[in-house]
């Protein structure tokens, strides 16, 4: 018999833990400092970046972002991808606003937004659970789809309304923070608890980790795809909303290019790609980051075409960084 | 070990390498190894997962670089700043997963970045040709245009080895070569290593299984704890020998198997189970308290019986009785509430969440048990993990570590632990010791005892019989997809082989 003294010797993988606490705070901090560098870059070259608005406005630009990288994290942690909710919001912000043109049912213009956001995107997480389709494949299917949609039932034209009953959302104040940044943050903080503090969030993780596992272990893999795209649709519809109230009005074009942002966020965030490792709160760092370099950009009056490069830059030597953090960090 | 050198008048060694350190960061993963093998010998290295054998392979074909010692070919010494390196100076490693496109032919792995030119186009008449002549030596029945995701694992073994050859390969190192043979393309290999020797090369052999370096090798040198311990000529291998310089002491016994008591009932009935493809019809049932073997070759149908019971397979007929009641299994998680764990073969793509907590990976069948309408109470969760854990010696840091950082033994035991936490009523385990080190396979045979005392129906599918013989109360013995026979437990190894190659 071997005994748990004879046991202690052997095992180097015990000793790894040599500096636990620096490289755990390494690891909780991320992308972090990252932020913090390029915050503190604009502040010292720009006088008018560290002031209280354009650090709320920085939030309010970031907010709908924010919305919708969260959904995507949902995605990517299953090693799937969403590339259909810039075309979600687009849809669902036209709706939003023809159902608060309509007398009779204006009340219900930002539910039936986000029922239609929900629908589409179960929609997308039935053709990917049940029939097994590669998600990019079929998100990039009702990516055009959908974009399809927002301009036919828009007719083309851009729906007006400036008596919309849910402009709070887009132009309120709760105490300092506009609605749209409590939006955003309200929406973090559920993320973070579904992911962090729930049975269902376990099983995303593990659905990411390894598919093929999760089902040996008794998990019904389609539920967990099932929620996450449907989860994704709906938090797409409320960036709709939350932009159809900002703009009171909507056409076919809005939210072109969203899902590329959002997908930014998520990646700088951290998450992987392949799915099974990610977490919410980074994701909520990359949105801010993008919409920091944005803000900043623009009043140093950097050409939008620069800023293009810049940010693109940005985006790739943080994820080398983050490699390379992650490799020092761990070792197998 | 004066003796030994003494007493061996022979060449110098072709490849030696001498006080080889290397760490990472805090931890010291190789400190003064020795390891020096001959041209025309075959060395066995042996030692506990975690003793250091890769990280030294991995020093000797430059993929790390090591902070002291030297390598010396020939009485020259090397450098090596690449794999790259060491494939030039005529050191090849097969490792333990192939690595080889499986979508191109043969001859073109073979030949993959070397291959022959006419102009600017490759010659592939010449490299078919000549990929077809080391094949040939090799006695490789199959074609240099054969793709080679269409060969088994046996024949793309040899594929490798057929590389290595052609890059001038003297010393060959195989890592674990035999874990995914059967028997007789274990011979088969035994048969090209032993060639291989003959023709002059040095040959590393990495290897758990005492049967194997009986059989092959000409010295054996132990690693423990990343240190080195010594080595052995052929004349004095013996088990105990070889065990208790890789665990420090010796290993009185192995299988902590208790004497079969009295069983209970029976608790799984499977009757006619088929997939309407190539396994079954099976019928055979399971007492509570018994531990039963299921042996037969590599592709016998083993595993696929044992999925189509937990339902990871569709069944084409058949049913299964649970306690008496018809079960109707369509999902794994139909047998998982039902009380059916399953262990797979392949803890790693199929089992284990390499990313995830040694906790969540324990604690993941019994989240709901330990949450309250989805929301997970997590010291409660804590407090099962750390139990089970202390309980099968998982050696870890603490609950948070992630999964993939454990060595083999103890992410076997994280999987034995998952199953363990639903109070299974019948766990089938397939292949539960393979890729584990000795320390641990006793303490897997010590937790799945346990199991069997306190009433649970085991099915333990294994290739080693050794294994299966000592474990099991009963054994059932698959032969083509069907049961061949029954036998009592302590039947021989040769009853066990007569009935999985002929009946």
């Amino acid at each position: 018999m071997i005994t748990m003294t004879e046991t202690k010797t052997a095992a180097p993988a015990l000793a790894w833990n040599g500096r636990p606490r620096l490289r755990e705070l390494f690891n909780t901090l991320g992308i972090l400092p990252v932020l913090i560098v390029i915050a503190a870059i604009f502040a010292v070259l720009s006088p008018n970046f560290l002031t209280e608005e354009n650090l709320l406005n920085i939030a309010r630009q970031a907010s709908i972002n924010i919305v919708l990288a969260a959904g995507m994290t949902f995605v990517i942690l299953t090693g799937g991808i969403d590339l259909s909710v810039g075309s979600i919001l687009g849809t669902t912000a036209v709706v939003t606003l023809m159902v608060s043109l309509d007398p009779s049912f204006g009340a219900l213009a930002v539910p039936a937004a986000l029922f239609a956001g929900l629908l589409l995107g179960l929609a997308n997480g039935v053709l990917v659970a049940f029939l097994g389709l590669p998600p990019f494949i079929v998100t990039l299917g009702t990516f055009t789809t959908l974009r399809g949609v927002a301009y036919l039932i828009s007719d083309g034209q851009t729906v007006f309304n400036p008596d919309i009953g849910f402009a709070w959302i887009g132009n309120d104040y709760l105490g300092p923070l506009p609605w749209l940044v409590v939006i955003a943050l309200a929406v973090v903080a559920a993320s973070w608890l579904i992911l962090r503090h729930t049975v269902l969030g376990v099983r995303i993780y593990a659905v990411g980790g390894n598919e093929q596992a999760a089902r040996l272990t008794g998990i019904r893999v389609w539920v967990v795809l099932l929620f996450v795209y449907a989860i994704s649709g709906l938090l797409s519809a409320l960036g709709g909303v939350m932009s159809a109230a900002r703009l009171y009005s909507a056409n076919g074009n809005l939210g072109v290019g969203y899902e590329l942002d959002a997908i930014a966020a998520v990646i700088l965030g951290g998450t992987s790609f392949a799915g099974g490792v990610g977490t919410i709160v980074g994701t909520l760092i990359g949105a801010l980051i993008i919409a920091t370099l944005n803000n900043g950009l623009t009043l140093m009056d950097v050409s939008y075409f620069w800023q293009l490069v810049i940010k693109g830059v940005v985006i790739i030597l943080a994820v080398i960084l983050d490699k390379y953090r992650s490799k020092s960090g761990a070792r197998t | 070990m004066n003796a030994v050198l003494a007493s061996v008048v022979a060449p110098p060694p072709l490849l030696e390498m001498r006080g080889i350190a290397k760490r990472f960061g805090a931890v010291t993963a190789l400190e003064g190894v020795h390891l020096e093998v001959r041209a025309g010998e075959i060395l066995a290295l042996m030692g506990e997962n975690g003793a250091g054998k890769s990280t030294l392979m991995k020093v000797l074909s430059g993929v790390y670089h090591a902070d002291q010692g030297e390598i010396r070919m020939d009485g020259r010494a090397l450098h090596l700043h690449g794999p790259g390196d060491a494939i030039a100076a005529g050191i090849s490693i097969i490792h333990q997963e192939i690595k080889l496109s499986p979508n191109l032919t043969v001859a073109e792995n073979l030949f993959l970045g070397h291959e022959p030119r006419r102009g600017w186009r490759i010659d592939r008449a010449a490299m078919n040709q000549a990929a077809a002549g080391v094949l040939q030596q090799l006695a490789c029945t199959f074609a240099p245009t054969r793709c080679v995701g269409s060969l088994s694992i046996a024949e793309q073994q040899q594929v490798e080895i057929a590389r290595a050859l052609l890059r001038n390969c003297r010393v060959l190192v195989m890592d674990e070569p035999t874990a995914a043979l059967s028997e007789r393309e274990t011979e088969a290999l035994f048969a090209v290593i032993r060639g291989l020797r003959a023709r002059g090369l040095a040959i590393v052999y990495i290897s758990h299984r005492m049967d194997e370096v009986y059989a092959l090798a000409d010295r054996v040198s132990v690693l423990r704890d990343g240190r080195y311990v010594g080595s052995l000529p052929r004349a004095e291998i013996r088990a105990e020998t070889v065990v208790r310089m890789m665990v420090g002491r010796p290993l009185e016994d192995l299988y902590q198997k208790a004497a079969p008591s009295a069983f209970g009932d029976t608790v799984l009935e499977v009757l006619e189970l088929s997939d309407g493809r190539h396994v079954g019809p099976c019928s055979f049932n399971l007492r509570a308290g018994e531990v039963v073997g299921l042996a037969g070759l590599v592709g016998s149908g083993r595993t696929e019986l044992a999925r189509l019971i937990f339902g990871a397979d569709p069944l084409a007929s058949g049913s299964v009785l649970l306690e008496g009641r018809p079960l109707h299994i369509r999902h794994p998680l139909d047998a998982v509430r039902a009380g059916i764990g399953y262990v797979p073969e392949d803890r790693k793509e199929l089992g284990l969440f390499l990313d995830m907590s040694a906790r969540d990976n324990i604690a993941l069948n019994v989240l709901p048990e330990d949450s309250r309408l989805g929301w997970l109470a997590h010291p409660r969760i804590n407090r099962r993990a750390d139990r089970r854990i202390e309980a099968l010696r998982i050696r870890v840091a603490d609950r948070k570590v992630a999964a993939g950082t454990l060595s083999g033994g103890n992410q076997q035991k994280l999987l034995v632990a998952r199953w363990m936490e639903i109070g299974p009523k019948v766990l089938i385990l397939d292949e539960p010791t393979r890729g584990v080190d000795i320390g641990a396979k006793s303490e897997i045979y010590r937790a799945i005892s346990e199991l069997a005392r306190q009433g649970v129906a085991v099915l333990m599918i294994s290739s080693e019989l050794p294994e299966i013989i000592a474990m099991s109360d009963r054994i059932l013995v698959m032969r083509d997809g069907r049961l061949a026979g029954e036998l009592p437990g302590g039947a021989s190894q040769e009853d066990i082989m007569h009935l999985a190659t002929q009946g």
